[in-house]
């Protein structure tokens, strides 16, 4: 319950962040560097209009976390949706159809299974740069990153709906829905579908926190989201540079945020995966 | 002094409290008894409360069922009905239990040795070398060959037969006065039940071991049991030796019961059933899906459809791409017709390619070789095109075994009945297809209102009859029913057979009948083919098979069936 609560009210505030923040990060002209580098309200030297204090171009935390957190959620909530939508469909092929083209699509998900998440991501965002010289433009950001995240996590979502699909396939109503003489496509997407989608919504809201994760770390490497246009990530690379000069609060903030956002989001998504559980559901 | 009865319950009463605080009386005020070396049959539907009370006996009631009133004495010594357990007696020593399923009650990761030892020497305390030389015994008892070799097979390498054999063996280990069986032969054929009933019997006479046999097949009562009590929502109805229960019951649900039992000795038109749903409405919207015409028919005459040596092979895939597994042939040439509006039933044992004929008719399977001809143009094997396959497709409909798997669980039951409609364009828009649904859900004996419901809101037997509505709902000429009833009970059965004899009546359909129950067969077929292996070995029109069966096989499987007229013999 306080696990739900707490995501939706993080995921309230930044998406209503232009309403509610002090202050517009992403607009040059609003911050002044005679402001940087103020620390928090209740440190000494703070400043009452930078409550969680400012970072080194004179921004305030709290808006740029605001903000940074609506980057985050938005690249987080759009990696799930493509990498489920690649996954849910391809899964359905290669459980309902089987033979060579199950065999073909995942031995293509056990190669890509074979690179780690970060380094996979990588090698997209930097072919994506070097391939369109646009894509570090910070209005095509958002999507290169959601492809290279959707590009490693749709495999979890295949294997998954594919045993599913197996299981059902070999039930009646299916071989029922194949007498009728239904197509192939409308037995899998109408029939099988609904039937298998429970798993998927719980690994989408596991996921959700992965991909949020992925998101920072590679903004945190340098090839996500630029410091003009701040995720969490961003704001805590920025930060680091500043930790061992004593300015903690500029890595802190963001970083305690992420801690919050992803923790509230895996609860949820326990939560979710004992509420389809059939099993755990009768025993409370 | 008399002997101490095997078993002796008195007033058992099982509750089940409901959330809402009320609570449900599985079993009330039920009292049996059995004598040493007596068999006494437990019967009735699903439901009424049977298996509940061997399950009390046995002290596997689950939560937060509990026996609330009563007492059960083993041999004499009460029982305590939460542990099982009483002054002297013990689960698994005093009482044996064997249960319905052979496949999952032995754990397949032991050999068959270490699961018959362990009780014994948890039990009897004997030691490694005792406890094999009486594992032998044991199997040697229940007429397994090669005893030695089997003891340190596992599982899976035994037939389903065998390894019912076993868990008898297991339940006799340490000399039991009581044996409780639970449906101990419904998952097997009727020749290995004929076995396993011939062995139970013989058990009981030799070792005095009373038996209480849980069964909903009268068949098996009339022929192994001395007494029965039957059940009803959890009540004893009628109690008494089987000859008087079975030969002159008083009860009128145990006169409804054997009524509709299938008789296997002579045709009747219909099924007695205590209730028919083919009242006024359902009569109307019958007649309605009757006048309709159905898929188009060419006006050729010769059978509706004809199967040509049909062979189907299941092959194991390879290791390798491209390198061949083992093979099995599941139907070895196989050929028959069927003529527009006959019924063809089709008989054997489980894994003898009945059903795999079926599939390969219904397009769900592809055959190796030979093929299938629908009104004389091929829809599978040779010849066949994707043309002439979907032209077939909408004639062809099939019913499903299991009304638990046949119907979406994610789909409204309205929705279910208009998809055929629908796809084939027999309406204008949905509106239409739902209203045609609707008319279905009617005539085979639902409320239309039922349309907005889910599946699992259903019994077996709506289920079924929603599988046979969306089966109409195409409209077809042929109807492929594959095991439609074997897993309803008996007066569901009853009901159900007749509607698919009502509807097939009236609207002129072909039916492929598939079944392991000869009665069922005999009731519903013109004609009758039976298979062992993936062949055919006898056909013939039902009323010569039945009464003059030519092939050895055939007449094999007739005299194992238990029949309610065959009163045991042992008595």
């Amino acid at each position: 319950m306080m696990a739900g609560v707490v995501a939706i009210l993080l995921i309230l505030a930044s998406v209503s962040a232009p309403l509610i923040a002090p202050s517009n990060p992403l607009d040059l002209a609003s911050f002044n560097l005679a402001d940087s580098e103020i620390p928090p309200v209740w440190a000494e030297g703070g400043d009452k209009r930078f409550l969680l204090g400012t970072d080194n171009q004179g921004r305030d935390m709290l808006s740029a976390i605001l903000y940074g957190a609506r980057v985050s959620i938005l690249i987080g909530g759009g990696a799930v949706l493509l990498a489920a939508l690649i996954g849910v469909c391809l899964g359905l092929l290669a459980g309902y159809l089987g033979g060579r083209t199950d065999a073909v699509i995942m031995r293509i998900g056990d190669i890509i299974l074979s690179f780690p998440t970060i380094l996979l991501a990588l090698l997209v965002a930097g072919m994506a740069r070097a391939v369109f010289p646009e894509a570090g433009n910070p209005r095509y950001v958002p999507f290169v990153l959601i492809s290279a995240i959707a590009i490693h996590d749709w495999v979890q979502y295949a294997r998954t709906v594919r045993a599913a699909a197996m299981v059902e396939g070999a039930k009646d109503y299916v071989k029922a829905a194949r007498v009728i003489g239904l197509p192939p496509l409308r037995i899998m997407f109408r029939h099988i579908l609904p039937n298998v989608m429970s798993p998927v919504l719980v690994i989408a809201t596991i996921n959700l926190a992965g991909a949020v994760l992925t998101e920072a770390t590679l903004s945190f490497l340098g090839v996500g989201m630029p410091p003009t246009y701040p995720s969490l990530g961003t704001l805590i690379r920025i930060g680091n540079e500043f930790v061992f000069s004593g300015i903690w609060w500029i890595a802190l903030f963001p970083a305690l945020a992420l801690v919050i956002l992803v923790l509230a989001v895996n609860v949820i998504g326990d939560w979710l995966r004992d509420r389809f559980n059939p099993k755990l559901r009768v025993r409370q | 002094m008399t002997v101490a009865p095997a078993l002796e319950i008195k007033g058992l009463r099982v509750e089940y409290p409901r959330e809402d605080g009320s609570v449900l009386v599985a079993v009330d005020d039920v009292s049996l008894s059995i004598a040493p070396g007596e068999i006494h049959a437990v019967v009735g539907e699903s439901g009424a409360g049977k298996t509940t009370v061997a399950n009390a006996l046995i002290g596997l009631i689950e939560k937060p069922g509990r026996v609330t009133g009563g007492t059960m004495r083993i041999g004499g010594a009460l029982l305590d009905p939460v542990t099982g357990r009483g002054d002297g007696v013990q689960l698994g020593r005093d009482i044996g239990v064997i249960f319905q399923d052979p496949m999952t009650s032995l754990n397949p990761l032991f050999t068959i040795e270490s699961q018959l030892t362990e009780t014994m020497r948890f039990h009897l305390g004997l030691g490694r070398m005792e406890a094999r030389a009486r594992a032998l015994e044991l199997l040697n008892a229940v007429g397994i060959p090669e005893p030695e070799r089997r003891l340190t097979s596992f599982p899976h390498q035994l037939s389903g037969g065998q390894r019912q054999r076993v868990v008898i063996a297991a339940a006799l280990s340490c000399n039991p006065k009581l044996l409780v069986a639970d449906e101990p032969t419904t998952a097997l054929d009727v020749s290995i039940q004929a076995q396993i009933l011939d062995l139970i019997r013989n058990l009981a006479r030799e070792r005095g071991l009373g038996v209480m046999l849980v069964t909903h097949n009268m068949g098996v009562v009339a022929e192994t049991a001395q007494s029965v009590t039957v059940m009803l929502r959890g009540r004893a109805v009628e109690q008494g030796p089987v000859a008087e229960v079975l030969g002159s019951p008083q009860h009128v649900y145990t006169r409804g019961l054997l009524a509709a039992v299938p008789r296997f000795d002579c045709r009747l038109a219909r099924f007695a059933v205590v209730s028919d749903a083919g009242d006024g409405k359902a009569g109307a919207a019958r007649r309605t899906i009757a006048a309709r015409k159905p898929a188009a028919l060419s006006d050729r005459s010769g059978p509706l459809l004809s199967v040509e040596g049909l062979t189907v092979d299941y092959r194991s895939r390879g290791w390798l791409p491209g390198s061949r597994g083992h093979g099995m042939r599941a139907v070895d040439d196989v050929s028959f017709s069927i003529a527009r509006g006959e019924v063809l039933g089709l008989v054997g044992e489980s894994g003898c390619g009945k059903t795999t004929v079926a599939s390969v008719i219904a397009g769900l399977v592809k055959p190796t070789a030979g093929r299938v001809l629908y009104d004389g143009q091929p829809i599978a094997g040779k010849g066949a095109s994707r043309l002439t396959r979907a032209s077939s497709r909408q004639a062809l409909q099939m019913i499903f075994q299991d009304p638990y798997a046949s119907l979406n669980p994610r789909m409204r039951v309205g929705t279910i009945l208009a998809e055929p409609v629908l796809f084939y364009r027999l309406a204008a828009n949905k509106a239409e297809a739902l209203d045609d649904a609707g008319l279905l859900l009617e005539a085979v004996g639902l409320e239309r209102a039922q349309a907005e419901r889910f599946p699992f809101a259903f019994s077996g037997g709506q289920r079924q009859r929603i599988s046979i509505a969306r089966a109409l709902g195409a409209r077809p000429r042929l109807l492929i029913c594959d095991e439609p009833t074997s897993s309803l009970d008996v007066s569901v059965q009853a009901q159900l057979l007749n509607l698919i004899k009502d509807l097939s009546e009236a609207t002129g359909l072909t039916l492929l009948l598939i079944s392991h129950d000869l009665a069922v067969v005999r009731q519903m077929c013109d004609r009758v083919a039976v298979m062992q292996k993936g062949r055919i070995v006898e056909m013939n029109d039902s009323e010569s098979l039945f009464s003059a069966p030519s092939h050895a096989y055939t007449h094999e499987l007739l005299s194992l069936v238990p029949r309610i007229d065959r009163i045991a013999a042992n008595t």
